[in-house]
């Protein structure tokens, strides 16, 4: 075995400690940051030594010793410092349960501790990059490398930004506690955002090397069902966990031999992952029982349910779309949901209906440089006959794509929709 | 990366009821730590059947299967990053065996999917 091989073989028997490890030094500190910082020490020790003893019997036992005598360290010193704090009497307290019982490691639940965590790496109080980096580190125990690579961004750069979030949750004197009531609802969003943020970064990645972009999408499912299996009283966490099941099934089917995306419509339903569609539709049905069908998160999800079980691109349930969009209008109002609902109805009710609402949206200024208004007019234009008219659409789209091959494609379908033959693509 | 534990045993009683207790200890840890997809354990292989095909031929076989020596007993469909977060789950899994079910011999197997 070479150094590089022990090395990822001890990191995955600690990623298995980790969430145990951090919540447990959490709440012996009552410091997040802290207990990460001694948690990423443990990491080290056993890098340290157990390439020399090899890997303990017990190892969780055995990084759970370690991490419980470095945050016990911690407290003595703390203590000789500031003798006259009132904290000594908690610290026999912390030391009566801090050394582990080998025989009870699958007996904690951490469950609640595990909760808190998240609300905290996740705190409002951070910019959604930090509170995506620092939920990547403390919650999925990646290294600030595998952070950085994930994010196509210098190690550095994800270096500073772990430290500066850390700093703002020392400095800010936050309660180390699972929000409740009116509180829960807005902290839950926060850590919604961030969960959905990783998955995307993931999904609709079109920078940098593919292979390191599906582990961004797999550390936010992971995280959307550690929500799922800790929060399962809230809807919008099934929601988010079923939207993400539901669009990770098509992982496969995306993208041709060369990599070049295809669109979904046009994808091999085949290659579609049925037992991810099965997961995505069982959390649907949660949102469901809970009677939770209207939230943000639970709608986008069950506009991807009625792709995902068209058993072809024909089958597609478009008015129940059109009515999902319809609904998530209402939600948030938004002019690409509502060009997404432009489309949904063109399909359901006929070009017509879809471009009564297109053009409405032409006098949006949010989508006035937005390449895909025109390039679904043109698209309506067309199946209504207007074909000048949609040639024009195609052109004024081709005009502000800044992709070069989606330039291409508008430019090709404006000389169809002109009858003319496609035009040389360019050298 | 998805993975496939596979876990084969000549032994063919029950576990013992504290190694039921440990592994379904392990299992909910593992479906709320979001790597747990599916699972389950097979019944015995005498109620089995195999369908076979030798010497050109096909053939249907009900159990018990006179030369079967390590049969499947169970597994699981995980999620983890790598080989060796599944190689570490799967140490961990058969620990229990060794803890709590003195004895008893067997083999897990670790299979990837194929696929992206």
């Amino acid at each position: 075995m070479t150094a590089a091989d022990a090395h990822r073989a001890i990191l995955a028997v600690w990623r298995i400690e980790q969430p145990r490890l951090i919540t447990s030094l959490a709440r012996m500190l009552r410091d997040v940051p802290l207990a990460e910082e001694l948690t990423q020490d443990t990491l080290l020790a056993a890098l340290e030594r157990w390439p020399a003893t090899g890997v303990p019997e017990k190892p969780g036992a055995w990084l759970m010793l370690t991490a419980k005598r470095r945050a016990l360290d911690h407290l003595r010193r703390g203590r000789m410092l500031e003798r006259k704090h009132e904290i000594i009497a908690l610290d026999m307290e912390t030391e009566q349960q801090a050394m582990p019982d080998f025989d009870s490691v699958l007996d904690d639940d951490i469950g609640d501790e595990l909760l808190r965590l998240i609300f905290t790496a996740c705190h409002p109080l951070l910019s959604r990059e930090a509170r995506a980096a620092l939920a990547l580190r403390m919650i999925c125990g990646l290294t600030t490398e595998e952070i950085a690579r994930a994010f196509l961004l210098p190690d550095a750069a994800i270096a500073q930004r772990i430290v500066r979030a850390k700093r703002t949750l020392s400095e800010s004197g936050l309660t180390y506690e699972t929000p409740s009531g009116e509180e829960l609802s807005k902290r839950l969003s926060s850590v919604l955002e961030v969960v959905y943020l990783i998955f995307n970064e993931g999904y609709t990645a079109t920078r940098g090397h593919d292979w390191l972009r599906p582990q961004l999408c797999n550390e936010a499912l992971r995280m959307g069902r550690v929500l799922a299996s800790l929060a399962p009283h809230e809807p919008e966490v099934h929601g988010l966990l079923a939207l993400m099941e539901l669009n990770a099934s098509r992982t496969a089917a995306r993208t041709d031999a060369a990599g070049e995306p295809i669109l979904m419509l046009d994808q091999n339903r085949a290659l579609w992952d049925q037992l991810q569609i099965q997961r995505g539709i069982r959390a649907l049905q949660r949102t469901r029982e809970l009677s939770g069908t209207g939230g943000f998160y639970t709608l986008q999800a069950a506009i991807v349910a009625c792709h995902a079980q068209a058993k072809t691109a024909d089958d597609t349930d478009w008015s129940s779309i059109a009515g999902l969009y319809a609904e998530l209008t209402m939600l948030v109002s938004s002019p690409i949901i509502e060009l997404n609902r432009a489309v949904a109805v063109g399909m359901a009710e006929g070009p017509e209906a879809g471009l009564s609402i297109v053009d409405r949206l032409m006098r949006e200024p949010a989508l006035k440089g937005y390449h895909l208004l025109p390039s679904v007019r043109g698209d309506l234009l067309r199946k209504l006959g207007r074909c000048e008219e949609a040639r024009a659409a195609f052109e004024a789209a081709a005009a502000l794509a800044d992709n070069r091959r989606e330039h291409d494609l508008l430019r090709r379908r404006a000389a169809e929709a002109a009858g003319a033959p496609a035009p040389r693509r360019p050298l | 990366m998805r993975f496939m534990s596979i876990v084969t045993s000549a032994h063919s009683g029950p576990p013992t009821a504290e190694l039921i207790e440990a592994m379904n200890k392990l299992a909910d840890r593992e479906i709320k730590a979001g790597r747990m997809l599916d699972m389950g354990g097979l019944t015995p292989v005498a109620m089995g059947a195999q369908v076979r095909i030798a010497n050109g031929q096909l053939s249907v076989i009900d159990g018990p299967f006179v030369e079967a020596k390590e049969v499947i007993g169970g597994y699981a469909i995980m999620e983890f990053r790598n080989k060796e977060e599944a190689v570490a789950s799967a140490v961990e899994f058969m620990q229990l065996h060794k803890d709590f079910m003195p004895g008893w011999e067997g083999t897990c197997e670790v299979r990837a999917f194929a696929g992206p």
